[in-house]
């Protein structure tokens, strides 16, 4: 089994709209005197597809931003679009719906520590209507096998390295057929070989199913997995670079530092 | 397709359970407090309900239609006198077939062992009348023509002395009741009540002899026999309007209903097993409160992480909710197991008539999924602090 279970989530990798546009998107937190900016008029497009890596210095508001693109947040000011769907104003079950064609992989991996691996991917899967309950759980001990863990289908999380959790947590968010990925910093818990394989597997799989990923990593080791690697500063974009000249900058910058 | 097969292949994971069963630890408290309050609950009302049911033991052995007695008798423990003669007036009525006066009253019994004293209540009758509803029993009070003759009653308390078995060992026992001697001509199994310990039937006579001072021609309790086909409602009616103030006309369930409401309104004693059983609950409600609310809140990035995958807060919801349901009725099985075998014990014990009941054990198989329904609904306040924009 080389791809993903469902050959139809392929189709959403064709040439469409672009999966995620933003334009002067800012956003505030607290209130009154306390209340701080995060972003500030952010303008942004993402074709479906693409894998995108954005990097900067930690509380430039890159977290926000995925927060805000993942429908988990109300927008305050500005415009995001989703495949398509205005964020802007949406009520609070069209994002949780909306959320359920997007996989997220967090930090710390967040697998429910009472299910086992497999049925932490099924939690995945059985958010997929009209499917067997045997159909979906053979989605996910497909998906456990196609990031490398199927022997350890029964284990608890409890009993898996990070970087296994890790891979786990990628297979529970592929197995909801998402159109695309948010990852914030996924190989941030992990040691940095481990770390690059754990992306190597991302990418792969989401480059499959035609899925777009858009990463939040500090990670040098793993910029040229990108299509494209954005740089953010004091909530602003400021610099977007095509993959090969960054990658290039930044292997030159680490072996300068590593000599 | 099949509904059930349906049903089977839409299942999802059973999330409820698995949280519940992968924290065995967290479980056994759980359970071990929900059968606690249950089984709390199981004994205050099983004596509640014990209560009642032996303060109308005696009520229940008679064969009667109607009953006449003294306005003046709130209850089997202080029967008032009344004019017999009622009772014969109300043999005037066409639809009255016939009557039996019953002496009514607590007397000292001596225990023949220990010599101690203790009160029992003793009926006198005539023994030839049909008085009883076991014809067993009605045969066996032809041994009370004899004076000084008594029918004792082999479930009393033992403080009354081992009467029944030195009986059935073929020994005359013979005691005394306010200071004169009686024998012992036969036992019958009637059981203690909260109002007296023991029972003692004898004849009108005999009683008489025990009380020289009952005022002539007064009695305790008037059985009315009536025709096949009467009704006793528009009987009573009638007697109620043609004799005098001096007494008072029940049915027969009017009469075991009146010493039941002395008992649960005049005493204390149903307020205060009723407050037992609602302590019980209070208990119940708060241990499964803290377990609950503490296992949502352990949980809390979990269930913000099944928010930020599209899980709908409802279906958070139904995880705790369920999570309720299945400690109710995983709490409840053990509570009514041991209330059984508590009951059995109890029995044993104390001769009262306790027993499981489908009613009492519908009443707090209710109780619990109130308590863990409710308990779930407060926990889930909780979820709504279940930020999935947090979890980043």
């Amino acid at each position: 089994m080389q791809s993903g279970p469902d050959q139809a989530a392929i189709q959403f990798g064709r040439p469409g709209p672009p999966a995620i546009e933003i334009a002067g998107l800012s956003h505030w937190y607290g209130e009154g005197k306390m209340r701080r900016q995060v972003l500030e008029g952010v303008d942004l497009s993402i074709a479906s597809g693409e894998v995108v890596l954005l990097t900067g210095p930690s509380g430039c508001g890159k977290t926000t931003l995925l927060t805000l693109v993942g429908a988990l947040r109300q927008v305050q000011a500005g415009q995001v679009k989703v495949f398509g769907q205005e964020l802007a104003g949406s009520s609070r079950a069209e994002r949780q719906q909306l959320r359920r064609s997007i996989g997220m992989i967090f930090q710390g991996h967040n697998l429910l520590r009472c299910l086992s691996a497999e049925q932490n991917v099924q939690m995945g899967a059985d958010l997929l209507p009209g499917l067997s309950s045997r159909a979906r759980r053979d989605q996910a001990r497909e998906w456990l096998r196609a990031v490398g863990l199927g022997d350890q289908l029964h284990k608890l999380p409890h009993d898996l390295s990070g970087g296994q959790k890790q891979r786990v947590a990628i297979a529970r968010a592929l197995a909801t057929h998402p159109r695309l990925l948010l990852a914030d910093e996924p190989t941030a818990a992990l040691d940095s070989r481990t770390g690059r394989d754990v992306v190597v597997l991302l990418h792969g799989l989401a480059k499959e199913q035609g899925c777009g990923v858009l990463m939040v990593t500090h990670d040098p080791r793993i910029l040229d997995l990108a299509d494209r690697v954005l740089r953010m500063e004091d909530g602003r974009v400021v610099d977007t670079a095509s993959a090969d000249s960054v990658t290039a900058g930044t292997l030159a910058a680490t072996e300068a530092g590593s000599s | 397709m099949n509904p059930l097969l349906a049903i089977w292949s839409g299942r999802r994971i059973p999330l409820a359970w698995l949280l519940l069963t992968r924290q065995p630890v967290r479980l056994a408290v759980a359970l071990a407090g929900i059968s606690f309050a249950g089984i709390l609950m199981f004994m205050q009302l099983g004596f509640r309900d014990a209560l009642f049911d032996a303060s109308v033991t005696v009520h229940k052995m008679f064969n009667t239609d109607l009953v006449l007695m003294s306005p003046r008798t709130k209850s089997s423990i202080s029967m008032a006198g009344f004019p017999r003669r009622r009772l014969v007036q109300a043999l005037a009525d066409p639809q009255v077939q016939g009557i039996s006066p019953v002496h009514w009253n607590l007397l000292l019994w001596r225990n023949p062992e220990t010599r101690g004293t203790r009160s029992i209540l003793t009926l006198g009758f005539e023994p030839s009348d049909p008085l009883f509803n076991d014809p067993a029993l009605t045969a066996k009070a032809s041994l009370l023509t004899q004076k000084g003759r008594v029918l004792f009653d082999e479930r009393s308390r033992n403080e009354f002395g081992p009467v029944a078995s030195w009986f059935r060992q073929g020994r005359t026992v013979e005691s005394e009741v306010s200071g004169k001697r009686l024998r012992v001509a036969g036992l019958f199994a009637v059981g203690p009540s909260f109002g007296a310990d023991g029972n003692l039937l004898t004849s009108s006579e005999t009683f008489l002899s025990l009380l020289p001072n009952t005022p002539p021609g007064s009695i305790e309790l008037g059985l009315i026999r009536l025709r096949p086909g009467a009704d006793p409602e528009a009987v009573a009616k009638r007697l109620r309007r043609n004799l005098p103030q001096d007494v008072i006309v029940y049915t027969r369930n009017g009469f075991i209903e009146m010493e039941k409401d002395y008992w649960r309104s005049s005493t204390a004693i149903g307020f205060i097993f009723t407050l037992g059983a609602g302590m019980g609950f209070v208990v119940g409600c708060v241990i499964v409160y803290q377990i609950l609310y503490s296992d949502v809140s352990d949980h809390l990035p979990e269930y913000a992480t099944l928010m930020a995958m599209g899980y709908k807060l409802t279906s958070l919801l139904g995880v705790v909710a369920r999570e309720g349901f299945l400690l109710a009725v995983l709490g409840y099985l053990p509570a009514y197991g041991a209330g059984v075998v508590l009951y059995g014990v109890i029995k044993g014990a104390t001769k009262l008539p306790v027993q499981m009941d489908p009613d009492r054990a519908l009443v707090v198989f209710t109780m619990i999924l109130v308590m863990c329904m409710g308990s779930a609904a407060l926990a889930m306040r909780r979820l709504g602090d279940a930020d999935p924009a947090e979890i980043f």
